[in-house]
């Protein structure tokens, strides 16, 4: 009986955006499929309290109190600390980690996962990313290449509904897009002035994210109110999401199994099949232990926590745990080091306003070592930023207080325009994380210890990623440009990738092409975990894409009986 | 958008870092912290303070919004120990300049005389001169908090009122425009001067 109701064609560990889809895509296919969350649910609509709340709804106007600072001591070092998505964020006191080093680890334990709080931005990995490694003599060449994904990123855009523009840039590859999000009067002034500044070779773009500009009604979702709410969640269904996108469509096939409150400690390993036979669970409202076995395991925990189960299965064969025979279980730490950037005011466009609140603005897509450029580093960076006129916060340095400077500020200031730098990270064996023993959490399990830090490389990427962003703003005839370079701990990127990479060589790498474990290959791992490089574009996209490919080939060997 | 780099930029252009940034350091309440720092008095001056700085024009001032009750919370909750003391040593000091300068209550002062006392305070505070206040030159720069230099209470009372304001109900809605729900974005919109600003 215990056998029956524990058994399912495939097991899928956790329920962010890689979660969601390799549920939606296995569900899809005709397999029963049970979803394994560690947190607690959260139901579309139903369950988004401050969707429609504004600052002064909250009691602190949404700014963090001394308390919520003291309980979420990592949360505070950057924006997510605030009164909206208080709850929204796992807990650190019941889920410590350790800090070899400073480590930003930004978690969302709950159903749904980060792709409830993401920021949406979607662009493709380029062909160059896939064979960098190569060409640099880095870590491990990608098993894969750019044609291998480009089919199932269409697929991914298609059904995630991606507003963009097709660029015709090499350098970040055009998908399926929904019309764009648009570029203000004084950003599309800019583009057109930094084109003409740079000869072609340097481009501001429309921002390419994944809120739907018109309705999808298959999907039941309306389309974006620019309201800029996203991470509330969006009643609208105006942006991708587990609950809004790929849940609703597992679910119906009634294929699908959700369990929330079911942290899953290990991989069960069998030595006999050489194969994983399923997972163990703890319950973490009962604290009770449970087995749910099946024939494939797809491990979408997020980077880190997937490498944690791996970490904790198989140990009696493996003392490092299943996919530590490479030896790079837990290494190659990579994030997208940022913080950097430049801004500036833009005169001539007083008779220019807007109306709506954009989810996204404008990109610069990478222009170093990219074609003939060639700098003293590897890789690149791009730019994220948007123009807008200022508001009240401004300083009116020639007012005093009182009547005329109230009025002022109830008018829109100057316009400015400013953009923060996404730069890549080498994967390097020395950024690690692994299994702190001497620690546990509130459930009495090990946990992660980080040591992860910038390198050489970086370092010197970010003197560029500042120089250029004032040279391009001055160039645009952009007034009054100041750089910044501020504080930055890896992890704050909240894109951490690696720790079980894809290569070809199980010598070299935790996963094969198709994100299958060397040591367990009914064992797939498609969230960040399995990144070989970083490329400097958000990776959510591609996790969706890699996802709904592994899972095809899944679904593919499964039917022939190779799994 | 990348909203974690606009909200530091905004912060590193307007200097809004003090209200709900880095100098609201985490870290230890006051030792009265549990109970209620400040008494309707001090509400009703906090009142009378943030409304003297935005007072009612066309649209309804800080009073009317009801900005002492939050400013006197977001204290209360959200600002550090060092801020607190400061803001605390401000009020008084607010209350000993007034005996000083009118030979009354500040409470009781004309609003033309608020607005002089404030004022000067405001003109005080964006020199970077000293506040007068006995102490809060070490008390400003105890931490590394302080990047422009010694911080007048001032500064905290002129963030506060206008965060409290702008972002209440009757600022958000009567003094600028709000839109719940836009539905489209125009990125070309005409603009004359006089117009108010969306906001959020």
């Amino acid at each position: 009986m215990t056998v029956a109701q524990n058994h399912y064609d495939a097991i899928v560990v956790g329920s962010g955006i890689s979660g969601g889809w390799a549920a939606k895509e296995l569900t899809e296919k005709g397999l029963k499929v049970l979803m394994l969350e560690r947190g607690r649910p959260i139901e579309h609509i139903k369950d988004y309290p401050n969707a429609f709340k504004e600052a002064w709804d909250y009691p602190h106007r949404d700014k963090p109190t001394n308390q919520m600072k003291k309980d979420y001591p990592v949360l505070s070092r950057d924006y997510p600390l605030n009164e909206s998505t208080f709850g929204m964020w796992a807990n650190e006191q019941e889920s410590p980690y350790t800090e070899v080093k400073r480590y930003d680890w930004f978690r969302g334990y709950h159903l749904g996962g980060r792709s409830l709080l993401w920021g949406r931005q979607s662009y493709r990995f380029n062909e160059l990313d896939f064979e960098a490694n190569l060409k640099d003599g880095i870590a491990v060449d990608w098993p894969i290449r750019y044609k291998d994904l480009a089919p199932w990123y269409d697929y991914a855009e298609r059904f995630a509904g991606i507003a963009g523009v097709r660029d015709g840039l090499d350098v970040l590859p055009d998908g399926q897009y929904l019309p764009p999000v648009p570029l203000n009067i004084v950003e599309q002034s800019v583009a057109a002035r930094l084109k003409k500044a740079f000869g072609g070779s340097r481009h501001m773009i429309h921002g390419r994210c994944a809120n739907i500009t018109q309705p999808k009604p298959e999907q039941n979702r309306v389309g974006c109110q620019y309201r800029n709410k996203c991470w509330l969640g969006c009643p609208f269904g105006g942006y991708f999401s587990t609950q809004s996108a790929t849940l609703p469509v597992a679910m119906k096939t009634g294929n699908l199994t959700v369990r929330p409150f079911s942290i899953v400690t290990q991989v069960l390993y069998d030595k006999n099949t050489k194969k994983a036979r399923g997972v163990e669970v703890l319950d973490s409202e009962t604290n009770m232990t449970y087995e749910f076995t099946s024939n494939i395991v797809f491990l979408n925990a997020s980077s880190f926590n997937s490498t944690w189960i791996l970490m904790n299965s198989a140990t009696d064969i493996w003392q490092g745990g299943l996919g530590s025979s490479s030896g790079e279980l837990g290494h190659n730490v990579m994030d997208h080091h940022l913080g950097v950037g430049a801004f500036g005011e833009v005169e001539g466009f007083d008779d220019k306003y807007y109306f709506g609140r954009r989810p996204s603005g404008f990109y610069i897509p990478r222009f170093r070592n990219w074609g003939s450029d060639k700098r003293d580093y590897l890789r690149g960076f791009g730019y994220q930023g948007s123009a807008s006129r200022q508001g009240w916060s401004r300083n009116v340095a020639e007012l005093s207080i009182g009547a005329d400077f109230k009025d002022a500020l109830t008018q829109p200031g100057p316009w400015s325009i400013g953009m923060g730098g996404f730069g890549e990270i080498l994967p390097d064996h020395s950024n690690r994380i692994f299994l702190d023993k001497n620690r546990k959490d509130k459930w009495g399990l090990p946990v992660l210890a980080m040591d992860v830090e910038l390198k050489a490389n970086e370092l010197k990427m970010r003197e560029d990623m500042k120089q250029d962003a004032i040279d391009i703003l001055q160039a645009a005839g952009v007034k009054n440009v100041q750089g910044y370079a501020g504080d930055y701990g890896p992890g704050m990127g909240i894109h951490e990738m690696g720790t079980a990479r894809m290569g070809r060589d199980p010598k070299t790498s935790v996963l094969n092409g198709n994100n299958q474990v060397w040591d367990a290959p009914n064992v797939f791992v498609t969230d960040g975990a399995c990144m070989t490089s970083a490329s400097c574009v958000n990776p959510s996209l591609t996790y969706m894409a890699l996802t709904a490919r592994a899972a095809n080939f899944a679904v593919e060997q499964l039917k022939k009986g190779e799994l | 958008m990348n909203r974690r780099d606009l909200l530091k930029m905004i912060a590193a252009a307007t200097g809004m870092a003090m209200v709900g940034g880095e100098l609201w350091a985490a870290g230890m309440k006051s030792p009265d912290a549990g109970k209620t720092l400040y008494t309707a008095d001090d509400v009703a001056m906090l009142d009378e303070i943030a409304d003297t700085i935005l007072p009612q024009t066309s649209s309804p001032g800080a009073k009317a919004a009801g900005c002492g009750a939050v400013m006197a919370v977001l204290v209360n909750d959200c600002y550090s120990l060092e801020h607190q003391t400061l803001f605390f040593a401000g009020l008084k000091h607010i209350k000993s300049l007034s005996k000083q300068q009118f030979k009354q209550d500040f409470m009781a002062l004309k609003p033309e005389q608020k607005l002089a006392l404030l004022s000067q305070l405001d003109l005080e505070a964006k020199k970077g001169g000293t506040s007068g206040l006995e102490g809060s030159s070490s008390l400003a720069s105890s931490k590394s908090s302080d990047r422009k230099g010694e911080l007048h209470y001032f500064t905290l009372l002129k963030q506060l009122s206008l965060f409290t304001f702008f972002t209440s109900q009757v600022g958000g809605t009567e003094a600028l425009r709000y839109v719940a729900v836009p539905g489209k974005y125009d990125g070309d919109l005409p603009y004359k001067k006089g117009d108010k600003a969306w906001a959020t």
